[in-house]
């Protein structure tokens, strides 16, 4: 683990650094990849940074306002660069509103702009392995296994690197390959792959939250995921066979 | 619909895996392990006190912790040591300790204890002498914080600083839930 890279007198949060260098990669691949979806690429671009500002800004002001008694002695520090002041969940959704409300107000179609979004997803999810890699958490559960890594007081299934190892196989199998089949399949296909992923890697890790006598709590969030992207999935397919059904039958 | 069958096979593998996956001996032992990372016990040491005696981590078991560690000549630590006295002038009688080690090894007696002066600091200051507990906390860079709650396991680790007084007021509120 390298939680500080040190640059002279400088000391860099490497799992923060991580999450920034795979922002701008994802912002790289996944605009030079909007002419595919349909999208403009200057558009997908602005997109993301609404949605980036709107992660920002929200977590930070929906955190304050969880611990209002915590910032009234120092009421600058809603501006500190601290991000252990932040709802993580809480600037998810807002971000996600932002880019909604950006999304339609620049007349952008759903599927195409999540098909268009995805390789800048999947590069963040690379980003977020390598962060927890290099701060030490999400860390795995004990093993006997020879590749098991001696880590945080006892030897470990090398979680982290099974993350960032299948977050890279999604990145490259559906980020990046040219997509064939309907709007918002790239976009499903990554959710089910990620979710799957999620789901089957979870049962490697030791700081699951365990509920009902020791099922991971998050196996059921990713297999419910599972469960919405394989639902959308089957949607658009159904409608887009549906679509050639009606074709053959007008000819 | 042969589609709609491999889905409805991938949800079903998927909750026999999950079945497969229940940990029934609990997964998160990290708790009952010492390492210097959020969600486990917070190691053990002992060292002598600025003041004369020694300071224990055991000693204070039952009461929300902060250590901090920390140099005279470390910018950051300068920065945010006003805070940290402010905060514990704020909540040391409801159940809070602040214990400041000094990276000695790396210091002077005398600058860390004009530092000291200067700062008007009234919690227990330790003096890693040799390196041992730093070492120990993996401590890569100063200041380095540990919030540690009453059962001894450390809840959140902040690297580097200055820490953000509302940062220090809101673990310490929520480590004071645990201790009441």
């Amino acid at each position: 683990m390298f939680p500080v890279i040190q640059v002279g007198p400088l000391a860099i949060q490497a799992a923060g650094l991580f999450v920034i260098v795979a922002v701008y990669v994802g912002v790289m691949l996944s605009s030079r990849r909007a002419d595919q979806a349909g999208v403009k690429a200057e558009t997908l671009e602005n997109l993301i940074v609404s949605g980036l500002m709107g992660f920002l800004a929200g977590g930070r002001v929906l955190f304050a306002l969880q611990h209002w008694s915590s910032f009234r002695a120092s009421p600058l520090d809603l501006l500190s660069p601290n991000p252990a002041l932040f709802d993580v969940a809480g600037g998810m959704g807002i971000g996600a509103l932002t880019v909604l409300i950006f999304g339609r107000r620049k007349g952008l179609a759903l599927w195409p702009t999540l098909d268009a979004l995805t390789p800048f997803l999947a590069t963040l999810m690379v980003g977020v392995g390598l962060a927890h890699l290099a701060d030490g958490s999400a860390f795995g559960r004990e093993t006997t296994l020879p590749w098991g890594i001696e880590l945080h007081g006892a030897v470990r299934h090398p979680s982290q690197v099974y993350e960032v190892a299948t977050a890279l196989f999604i990145l490259w199998w559906v980020g990046l390959r040219r997509a064939a089949g309907p709007a918002g399949m790239r976009f499903l296909n990554f959710v089910v792959w990620t979710a799957g992923a999620w789901l089957f890697l979870e049962a490697f890790r030791g700081d699951s939250t365990l509920i009902l006598g020791g099922i991971r709590l998050e196996q059921v969030v990713a297999w419910a995921v599972l469960a919405l992207g394989l639902a959308g999935r089957g949607s658009i397919i159904g409608r887009k066979d549906d679509g050639e059904r009606q074709e053959e039958s007008r000819r | 619909m042969q589609r709609r069958w491999m889905d409805v096979v991938i949800l079903i593998v998927g909750l026999v895996w999950i079945g497969l996956s229940v940990d029934r001996s609990g997964s998160a032992t990290a708790g009952r392990i010492p390492a210097p990372q959020a969600g486990f016990l917070a190691p053990a040491w002992e060292l002598p006190a600025q003041d004369g005696g020694t300071i224990a981590l055991a000693d204070w078991r039952g009461q929300a912790v902060i250590v901090n560690f920390w140099a005279s000549w470390c910018g950051p630590c300068r920065l945010e040591m006003p805070a940290f006295q402010r905060v514990y002038e704020e909540y040391g009688d409801r159940g809070l300790t602040i214990l400041a080690v000094n990276a000695t090894w790396q210091d002077s007696r005398r600058a860390m204890q004009s530092f000291v002066e200067e700062h008007g600091l009234t919690f227990p200051v330790a003096l890693d002498e040799e390196g041992r507990v730093s070492r120990l906390y993996r401590v890569s860079a100063l200041p380095t914080t540990f919030f540690i709650g009453p059962d001894g396991v450390i809840s959140k680790v902040v690297i580097g600083g200055p820490l953000a007084e509302a940062t220090l007021r809101t673990e310490v509120e929520r480590l004071l839930q645990e201790v009441r």
